[in-house]
């Protein structure tokens, strides 16, 4: 990497940031950090299918699937085997899991190697079909996926879910894991292999024309965001400290194609604005159906409202600001120095 | 100033005065005791009655150790992580020494969780499942769990009505009913019964046929469907469509005025297992008549229900705890909750055992003749 | 298994599947016109039901008065979606128009539950559709035979539409060319705004129907039928009506006899249902009826 005076900003600002985060248990409140958190998760969620959606062009609507095999995968990983023993009550755990024990960077690694390898198994029949047809290929993968684990008493607990895992997903660590998965994504998009992805977004045709192996890489994108959704769910399991097959239901994938389509498609920096922004409006929106005091009336709270209010916003974002916050564009030092510098004249 | 606005002021002061005043007559300074319940969402249902119930309660005893009980209550929407907020903040703002709540399992697992780490006691009202407490030092529940009302149904079904030959009908995406349904099926089989199938739905599925007409094929005595009662009037209605000549039985989350209303005369027969108090059950004890009365009086409008009981009791648990300790220490109320034993409630002379779960025996409710009757109390072998 | 046993699966696949089917006809008409997934058929679906209700129970109409409003006022609500939502959207990319609909529907949900409480309420069946017949050892309600009737009436009403009519012709040239359509003289937002009005009618019959079956309303009861039939369509080959109907039957089939013939394996159900439409979705990439797309340079 040549160390030119924008990386050298960009690893300073990333420094200062992860130094302010080390002191946030100061100056926050355990309901910010738990939000800072979940910024964080909801951010390696949103690069990852902004990988396969946003740069690739392939409409996947089966992320759920992946991050619920990311977060069963890592949770069973590092829960202690008494824990486990406890734990399942319907049927009893089978071997190799009910001894499973690791440290938990190889359990997330691990929650991202198998949401990989089932992406590939996935991926060697559906990516042939386009569009609309994709999404409902993946849509119904990622119902079998949950199918699985609802049946699969003996390894996943069931519908009983998963409690009580421990809470390794601290505010440090799910920073290392964002700047990870941003760093790996900044390194792959904006390389060779990047103009491949996105040639084959905006003309398949022509892609395959010049030579390129489209299928090939639209596996290899396919599984790499697969992976990260896989990491993504690891750390929502430990966060959440309890895991079901409810969560993991096709409100999850819509959430995570929100955060990317606010952020703008095709844009690494706009998936972290989109998810921090959604995520703050969500948990901002809790506060609509709280009993409000105007002084001289109390408005009673109305139920439900949060999710009218959410769907407005929504239904507002994609008829006026379709391209999102930031469209395909970055935000960049460069653009960041033409807006200030704009400001100046 | 105008003059209604003269007015309004003059009544703020007022009350203002007023204010003061109640909190000079207090001597000393209030125990406050947290409530969160699902008032709104999917659970309101159960939550708003039995917070009525607690309610009624505090009414009738507001006061221990000379010092008045104060209850915050806060609504957790019948959502997981809001009951997680809810409890957040009743221990951190309110810094409540006790908690009450709630009625849903999933709710009580993530606020038991919260409480659990604040060392601050919690009781559960109505939740069931036996992960609430299990590993906890500081939750408790005012009432039974799953494994005992499984166990109550199956004996219910063996003993009394004299079926050997059972199936279950579950929703495999609900913990609730997995669970029961995995610990009728084991005690069914325990006391010597056999259980010919178990068939599986998902929730939102409302075509039951094919499961039903497969059971109608097996010819079972009983079928087991731990239902929620939206879900569980359906099969009502569906089995009856199809001729089915078995027995169904659910469980406590079938205890609903609407099963009747949405069963309608397909609810003819069925039966269910419930916590011990109804409205219509014969031989009431004194504190159950007590609650019966006091809630007649002041819901008039309001059939007496379980989950009011419930919440009732919770409220007393709690009280009776701060009395022994003789004081408002969290530590000390949650040491003197798991020490009570064969205290008088209205469902029965409730004990805390060492899984920190209340030991009572298990109603049924049977529907007769468009009627819902309490036929009497099971306890498990 | 017995012929009785049989032949009462066979009734019950009927009649779901004949749900699914009247479902799916009016995802599909959308579809095939548009290329849109009209992810708030589900809800206008529930919509309907509620009318209904509402027509019997609050203000004690009769059913074909209340059913008919249920429809009219269905059908008001899906050109009201189609103005607010979907047309300022037409020119834009198609994931934008999905996502608009996929909010329309959380919107439709979000505001039954603050409006009608999520309490489910019951449904009044009239007697003469739920007395029993016996024949043999089969139980038929008389509801079973009706579902399929309906369903079979109101597909050869829509194909009538479709193919005779002159707003059928011009919704068949929107299907192939918007632009074209339009400098020919339809008056294209018409067109399509009719096309909504027609869809929202098939939902709200459907949903009158499903009511008729499972014999309750609450504000989430569009979703699960909603997908069911929208995997119903794109199996038979969405924008084919004639598929949407074999699509819908089909997948009742494959739900009830599942759990007929291997009751142990009733929990995997819903995978069966997704597993058939990626097999088919491999051999027939546009399902069993659709019109193969070639691919523009």
């Amino acid at each position: 990497m040549r160390l030119d005076r924008n990386t050298f900003l960009s690893i300073a600002v990333m420094a200062l940031f992860g130094l302010m985060l080390v002191q946030a248990e100061t100056f926050l409140g355990d309901y910010q950090i738990y939000i800072v958190k979940l910024i964080f998760i909801n951010a390696i969620l949103a690069l990852s299918l902004n990988l396969i959606y946003g740069f690739t062009g392939m409409f996947s609507l089966g992320h759920a699937g992946f991050i619920a095999i990311g977060a069963y995968v890592s949770a069973l990983c590092i829960l202690s085997p008494e824990q486990k023993e406890m734990m399942w009550i319907l049927e009893p755990i089978i071997w190799p899991f009910s001894t499973l024990f690791t440290p938990f960077w190889v359990s997330v690694l691990a929650g991202g190697a198998v949401a990989a390898l089932c992406a590939l198994v996935i991926a060697l029949p559906v990516l042939r079909l386009g569009d609309d047809y994709l999404g409902i290929a993946t849509l119904g993968f990622a119902e079998i996926i949950r199918v699985v684990i609802v049946n699969a008493t003996p390894v996943t607990n069931g519908s009983l879910g998963i409690k009580g895992i421990p809470g390794h997903a601290t505010l440090l660590s799910c920073y290392g894991w964002t700047l990870f998965t941003l760093i790996v994504l900044a390194r792959l998009v904006f390389s060779n292999f990047g103009n491949v992805l996105r040639c084959i977004r905006d003309n398949e045709i022509a892609a395959r024309v010049m030579g390129i192996n489209v299928f090939c890489y639209k596996v290899l994108s396919f599984c790499l965001g697969a992976f990260f959704a896989g990491i993504g769910g690891a750390l929502l399991g430990t966060h959440l400290s309890t895991i079901d097959p409810k969560m993991f239901n096709f409100l999850l994938t819509f959430n995570v194609l929100m955060f990317v389509v606010a952020g703008g498609l095709g844009s690494l920096t706009g998936s972290l604005l989109g998810a921090a922004i959604i995520t703050v409006l969500l948990e901002w929106l809790r506060a609509i159906e709280e009993p409000m005091n105007l002084g001289f009336v109390e408005l009673p709270g109305i139920p439900g409202m949060r999710m009218v209010v959410f769907s407005l916003v929504l239904l507002g974002i994609i008829l006026y600001r379709r391209e999102g916050i930031m469209g395909t564009r970055e935000l960049t030092w460069k653009s960041l120095g033409t807006l200030f510098g704009r400001g100046k004249q | 100033m105008k003059l209604g606005t003269f007015f309004a002021f003059l009544a703020g002061a007022a009350l203002c005065f007023c204010a003061v005043g109640q909190a000079q007559a207090a001597d000393l300074p209030p125990i406050k005791v947290g409530v969160y319940l699902p008032l709104t969402g999917q659970n309101a249902f159960g939550g708003q009655l039995e917070l009525e119930g607690v309610r009624l309660a505090q009414k009738e005893m507001p006061q221990v150790l000379n010092r008045p009980v104060e209850l915050v209550i806060v609504d957790n929407k019948s959502d997981k992580v809001e009951a997680a907020n809810a409890v957040k903040r009743l221990v951190e703002r309110d810094k409540v020494v006790a908690l009450i709540g709630t009625y849903g399992s999933s709710l009580a697992m993530a606020g038991a969780e919260v409480a659990e780490k604040a060392m601050i006691p919690g009781v559960g009202t109505s939740c069931t499942n036996p992960l609430v407490t299990q590993g906890k030092k500081y939750y408790f529940r005012a009432c039974f769990i799953d494994p005992y009302q499984g166990a109550a149904a199956a004996t219910y079904a063996y003993d009394t009505l004299g079926f050997r030959k059972a199936a279950v009908l579950m929703d495999m995406t609900n913990d609730y009913a997995v669970g029961l349904s995995s610990f009728f099926s084991r005690s069914f089989k325990k006391l010597g019964g056999t259980v010919l199938a178990t068939l599986k739905y998902s929730s939102g599925d409302q075509d039951f046929t094919a499961q039903l007409t497969e059971l109608i094929a097996k010819k079972p005595d009983i079928v087991f469907m731990p239902a929620y009662f939206a879900e569980g009037a359906i099969i009502m209605k569906q089995a009856r469509e199809l001729g089915a000549t078995f027995r169904l039985m659910g469980a406590d989350a079938m205890d609903n005025p609407d099963t009747l209303k949405l069963g309608g005369k397909a609810a003819e027969g069925f039966l269910h297992t419930t916590f011990p108090y109804d409205p219509t059950m014969s031989g009431m004890s004194a504190e159950a008549k007590r609650f019966t009365d006091a809630w007649k009086a002041a819901y008039p409008d309001k059939e007496t229900n379980v989950n009011g009981a419930l919440g009732y009791n919770t409220y007393f648990l709690i009280v009776d705890a701060i009395r022994r300790a003789n004081s408002a220490e969290p530590k000390a109320i949650a040491k003197a909750l798991a020490e009570t034993k064969d205290l008088p409630t209205a469902l029965g002379k409730l004990s805390i055992n060492a899984s920190h779960d209340a030991e009572m025996p298990v109603g049924i409710i049977e529907y007769k003749n468009g009627k819902r009757v309490y036929v009497g109390e099971v306890t498990p072998k | 298994m017995s012929l009785d046993i049989f032949l009462q699966h066979f009734f019950n696949a009927l009649t779901l599947g004949s749900l699914y089917a009247l479902i799916a006809i009016g995802y599909t008409m959308v579809y095939g016109i548009l290329r849109l997934i009209n992810f708030a058929h589900g809800d206008i679906l529930m919509v309907g039901a509620y009318f209904v209700f509402f027509g019997t129970f609050a203000f004690g109409w009769p059913w074909g008065v209340s059913a008919l409003l249920a429809v009219a006022g269905a059908s008001v609500l899906g050109i009201v979606v189609e103005k607010a939502a979907y047309r300022p959207l037409r020119d834009a990319p198609r994931i934008s128009a999905l996502i608009s609909a996929i909010a329309v529907s959380f919107f439709i949900e979000s505001l039954a539950v603050v409006v009608f409480t999520g309490q489910p309420r019951p449904v009044l069946q009239p007697e003469w559709l739920v007395s029993e017949w016996q024949l043999g050892g089969v139980r038929i309600l008389p509801l079973t035979a009706f579902v399929p009737a309906m369903t079979m009436a109101l597909v050869v009403i829509l194909l009538y539409i479709v193919y005779h009519t002159k707003p059928g012709l011009a919704m068949r040239a929107i299907s192939k060319d918007i632009e074209t359509t339009r400098l020919l003289g339809v008056k294209v937002d018409n067109i399509i705004a009719l096309t909504f009005g027609i869809g929202s009618a098939l939902a709200a019959a459907s949903g009158i129907m499903w009511a008729l079956r499972y014999p309750q309303v609450h504000p989430y009861m569009g979703i699960m039928p909603g997908l069911k039939a929208f995997i119903a369509a794109v199996f038979g080959g969405i924008g084919s009506i004639q598929g949407a109907v074999i699509g819908g039957v089909t997948l009742g089939f494959v739900e009830i006899m599942t759990v007929a013939f291997m009751p142990d394996l009733s929990g995997y159900r819903d995978a069966f249902a997704f597993v058939l439409l990626v097999l088919v979705l491999l051999f027939k990439p546009t399902g069993l009826l659709g019109e193969s797309m070639e691919e523009k340079i």
